[in-house]
């Protein structure tokens, strides 16, 4: 397109002063966004297309290609990050300034499409259910009618779960990479939308599962709505929906600034819904407990990942300059997150609550390690830095998640699950390994050395304690005390309570599950005994660039 | 020396063991089933003659740490793996490799009414005796600190799991306290890293590198006190004790014995290697505070054993009064208390062991713990009534058995730091001689109770079990020379390096003048 000189007829002042510019779209650095988003349209047309027998193989075979192919992408759009300058930071902003491709972004696509993949192998998983998957027949039909005994006698199922899950994915790919305001919220919306749906879909304890999406919905579109405000402030301040360009407008104030501090409190709100802080909490433990379980294993720790990501780059880079205003904040959110947590889930007597309130007490720690804020370069040794050891967190916590909730998917009695956790006595007895590798994942929550929960505590308090957050830290280590204590009430039901009536059944999974709950265990393993590689991987991601 | 990793050896030959227990076919699992229990013992023989290998060629007069082995292990951490043995952690390992095969002779059929099988027993067993040996000869600090953790694990199932009726809440209860001092150390270890990583030197974890730094006063200061809590916790000292006669009452006899003639040394032995060499001026600083404990750990222990019906927490209690002596004499920062500690945590090892066993022998025939259910055993079982008074005589330190020369050490320590002390840890003794006594009174002598009249007398594999014990707590007691030999040179260098001296021997003038020509 050219410039509208052809208005004005003649070669002389032209109308408009500037030629428009177009975008450059980096479409390479975007190219694993664009193939999961692909993905999912691709997911769509197959639901409209292909005949029902059909389609859990090609929805299934679809997506793990997807997922595959983004994290090749991932890969070489890494190993061709290109240094910002003489900073510490490598990659480039594109797409006119929306999106940042660099390092810490990289690091938390792979993360987020390796948890994706073992996901997706649940959420397809059907042995369990005698030859079904885990989802509503027919989400429309009314929980007790004849609609759904049909649905059920005739063997129906949603596979648009899966396309679903890939947009949520794209979402999330988009949320932490986003450069500017808007694009943030965009991604927002776009990772939680398809997953109010998802929480709505169980097959069995139907109305549990409505009560929770409808929860998630309410709560999440109220905290959207804080966001959207806290924007709308936020670019009174600055003028600019931009990160780099907000954080030349902090550096450059003078005094207090109530719209920017309103602005940086309200965005605060929408960030710590997602990642379950306190008291932004009280939608996780109704939500997780009534989500079918492959989808609180994609919810607990993909969402996790991206909305931390996200967290991480609108503080450090848009209000970094801010740092003093707003971090005694997120001090106290942790401090109260991490008592939550811990002491909350003490009383708890479902296996999937106690589980959604370990993870909020996880959101505390990586608080702490978010707060004792310093980046790469700004002191002399060689301390960890906090993104580093964040970053390196949310890998071990991520698949720890996914491993849990898939040992909680194969203990089950008549009526589906056993979350109960009187069911879950005496299962040292009845399948030794499955209670062996559970208690392995409860060590690994409750930071006991050689496994990689410790090796990510340790890099957490590390980097805070450098950070200057030392009694943040102190806290924690408390708090782990008291934690442990609850791991440590299930591995005692596990393995020395006498079963209650009949006991827990542990069912033969498929390969499927069994390969999840594999790779989480190894994972766990080989972070907790050697954490090194994954270290240097998240310290090579190095600074956010701008 | 050879380059041969003589301690990773030592290290890993019982974890591989435990193993291979666990991966016997099903027939070998099946309760009180020999297999088992002869490979285990087998296992923990061959770590026997290992470590006596090492200590064998251990050079008095060499280098302060030997059979050294370091590799970076996470590096960005700063720690590595890295073994190395001074002569105190020499004695603590080759007495871990004594008490082992003992303990799995004497707990022979032990592990067949517990809630697995025989084979996890001894599994469990053997894998504490690897993981204590890496904690005695860790000369890294993340490296101590993942095995110091990793201990609890092997302990807390075998107490839950084989034992007494409340052995559940008795685990729990232990494994919460130590975790919470572990927790604690935490903190200070994560301390270390920041502290370490703004020197010179980089992060690191070597303790040889660590000692170098330069700490400020005050920060120094909060990580011993990290370190110091764990370590008392473990010990156990008064007031974070109570969870050891629960643990001891609830166990097994054998699990017992590894749990405090081994576990509980490796409190001791942190705070003489860690709290001491890497925070000399806080050592010192909190040395008054840090006796007090000590001598009331000396005689609340004393008080309450001697008040306890029941055997095991007795002789748990006495294990909280003797851990008092070991403290006091560690931190009365001269050489006689630190040699004396250091062969007290030896010969505490063997004479509690012995002790245990024989009253596991004792409660296993009549099936109550109770003191008050016995009454003249020694008419009906001689043997085991002389085996137990020779154990108990050791508890209460009679000349001529090893205690004596430790416990003599250390309160000579006590007395050169400040007469008072002394007198304290003396009063100890007293009460060491009525806890004793009481009990092989009331359980031995007097008139056969009739519960007691069918007792059998000990067979010939509980006699052999115990016997190396009596016969290193005798030997040792008239001829200690060979393990003082390897632990003098070791305190030596402890003492010079935080620069603590011995006051001066005060001679009497009149003495003086009659010397001088």
């Amino acid at each position: 397109m050219t410039g509208l000189t052809g208005l004005t007829g003649t070669t002389g002042t032209t109308v408009l002063a500037a030629a428009f510019q177009k975008p450059t779209i980096d479409y390479g650095l975007l190219s694993p966004l664009l193939i999961v988003l692909g993905t999912a349209l691709l997911g769509v047309l197959v639901e409209a297309f292909v005949a029902r027998r059909a389609r859990y193989l090609t929805q299934t075979v679809l997506s793990v290609v997807g997922i595959i192919a983004a994290l090749v992408a991932t890969v070489l759009v890494a190993a061709h990050l290109d240094p910002v300058g003489t900073s510490a930071g490598r990659g480039k902003v594109a797409v006119g300034g929306a999106i940042a491709v660099d390092g810490p972004t990289v690091f938390i696509w792979g993360t987020i499409l390796a948890l994706s993949l073992i996901s997706v192998l649940l959420f397809a998983e059907r042995t369990l259910e005698g030859g079904i998957t885990a989802f509503a027949g027919q989400a429309a039909a009314l929980p007790g009618t004849s609609a759904e005994r049909e649905a059920s006698t005739q063997g129906l199922e949603h596979t648009e779960v899966f396309p679903l899950m890939m947009f949520s994915i794209g979402g999330m790919l988009l949320f932490p990479s986003a450069n500017d305001l808007v694009t943030m919220f965009v991604g927002l919306e776009v990772l939680s939308l398809p997953l109010y749906l998802l929480c709505g879909l169980a097959r069995r304890r139907r109305l549990l599962s409505q009560e929770a999406a409808l929860k998630y919905f309410m709560l999440g579109a109220f905290s959207s709505g804080f966001f959207l405000y806290g924007v709308a402030l936020t670019y009174g301040f600055a003028g600019s929906m931009n990160f780099a360009d907000i954080a030349e407008a902090v550096s450059g104030r003078l005094g207090a600034q109530p719209l920017l501090l309103a602005g940086i409190a309200l965005l605060a709100v929408g960030m710590l819904f997602k990642v379950s802080a306190a008291p932004f909490h009280a939608w996780t433990p109704d939500v997780y407990q009534g989500a079918p379980t492959s989808v609180t294993a994609f919810m607990a720790a993909c969402t996790k990942v991206a909305a931390f990501g996200a967290l991480l780059r609108l503080f450090y880079v848009a209000f970094g300059a801010a740092r003093w205003d707003w971090s005694v904040m997120i001090g106290i959110v942790a401090v109260i997150t991490m008592l939550v947590g811990c002491i909350l889930a003490i009383t708890q007597s479902d296996i999937k609550r106690m589980l959604a309130y370990s993870s909020i007490s996880h959101a505390g720690f990586i608080l702490v390690g978010f707060v004792g804020l310093h980046q790469v370069g700004s002191f002399a040794g060689t301390e960890l830095s906090s993104v580093q050891s964040v970053l390196f967190y949310l890998v071990t916590y991520g698949f720890m998640t996914v491993g849990a909730f898939a040992v909680v998917t194969v203990v089950r009695d008549a009526g589906g699950e056993a979350t109960h956790l009187s069911r879950w006595a005496g299962l040292g007895k009845e399948s030794p390994v499955v209670a062996g590798v559970f208690a392995f994942f409860l060590l690994s929550m409750a930071g006991i050395p050689l496994t990689s929960g410790f090796a990510g505590k340790w890099a957490v308090f590390t980097s805070a304690v450098s950070g200057g957050a030392w009694p943040l830290v102190v806290v924690a280590v408390v708090l782990s005390a008291v934690a442990a204590f609850f791991y440590a009430r299930v591995i005692v039901l596990m393995f020395f309570s006498e079963p209650v009536g009949e006991g827990p059944v542990v069912m033969n999974p498929s390969l499927l599950t069994t390969i999840v709950i594999a790779v989480g265990l190894a994972v766990t393993v080989v972070l907790g005994v050697y954490p090194g590689p994954v270290l240097d991987l998240a310290a090579n991601a190095g600074q956010f660039i701008r | 020396m050879s380059s041969f990793p003589w301690l990773t050896t030592a290290v890993f030959l019982p974890v591989v063991g435990a193993l291979v227990l666990v991966a016997l076919p099903s027939g070998g699992g099946a309760r009180g089933a020999v297999l088992p229990k002869q490979v285990a013992l087998g296992f923990s023989l061959v770590t026997l003659v290992v470590v006596g290998y090492v200590a064998a060629t251990f050079d008095v007069g060499g280098a302060r740490y030997q059979f050294t082995e370091t590799h970076d292990w996470i590096k960005v951490f700063g720690a590595h793996y890295a073994l190395g043995v001074d002569g105190i952690g020499l004695t603590l390992v080759l007495m871990t490799a004594i008490l082992t095969p003992v303990v799995i002779l004497a707990s022979w059929h032990d592990g067949d009414e517990g809630r697995w099988g025989t084979s996890a027993f001894f599994a469990w067993i053997l894998a504490l005796e690897g993981l204590s040996v890496c904690v005695f000869s860790a000369t890294d600090v993340f490296l101590f600190y993942v095995v110091f953790e990793a201990t609890l694990i092997p302990v807390y199932f075998l107490i839950g799991g084989f034992g007494g009726a409340r052995r559940s809440a008795a685990a729990v209860k232990f494994l919460i306290y130590n975790l919470l001092g572990g927790l604690l150390m935490l903190a200070s270890v994560v301390g270390l890293y920041v502290v370490s990583a703004r020197s010179s030197a980089g992060p690191t974890y070597l303790l040889s590198e660590l000692s170098q730094v330069s700490m400020d006063r005050d920060v120094a200061r909060w990580l011993f006190v990290g370190f110091f809590v764990a370590f008392a916790i473990k010990a156990p000292m008064v007031p974070v004790h109570t969870w050891l006669p629960d643990a001891a009452e609830e166990g097994t006899s054998g699990t017992s014995v590894m749990l405090v003639s081994i576990l509980d040394k490796i409190g001791t032995f942190g705070m003489i290697r860690f709290c001491l060499q890497l925070f000399p001026e806080a050592s010192r600083w909190a040395t008054p505070v840090v006796l007090t404990l000590a001598v009331v750990s000396i005689l609340w222990g004393a008080l309450a054993a001697i008040g306890q019906d029941s055997i095991p927490r007795l002789i748990a209690y006495t294990s909280v009064s003797h851990f008092g002596f070991i403290v006091l004499g560690v931190f009365v920062l001269n050489s006689y208390g630190q040699s004396g500690s250091t062969l007290y945590m030896f010969n505490h090892g063997m004479s509690t062991a012995a002790l245990f066993l024989v009253a596991g022998y004792l409660v296993r025939r009549r099936g109550s713990v109770l003191i008050s259910d016995y009454g003249g055993v020694e008419k009906v079982a001689p043997v085991l009534a002389a085996l137990f008074l020779v154990a108990g005589l050791s508890s209460l330190s009679l000349p001529g058995l090893s205690p004596f020369v430790s416990e003599f050490l250390v309160l000579l320590g006590a007395f050169a730091h400040a007469w008072w002390w002394g007198v304290a840890g003396v009063l100890g003794i007293v009460l060491a001689a009525l806890y004793i006594l009481l009990m092989y009174q009331r359980t031995m002598t007097g008139p056969t109770v009739p519960g007691v009249a069918a007792l059998k007398d000990l067979n010939v594999r509980e006699v052999v079990a115990i016997v190396p014990l009596v016969v290193l707590i005798v030997g040792l007691g008239f001829f200690p020379k060979p393990l003082t030999a390897i632990i003098d040179p070791a305190v030596h260098d402890t003492l010079t390096q935080i620069h603590a001296t011995d006051p001066a021997p005060a001679v009497p003038a009149a003495a003086q003048q009659e010397g001088s020509p």
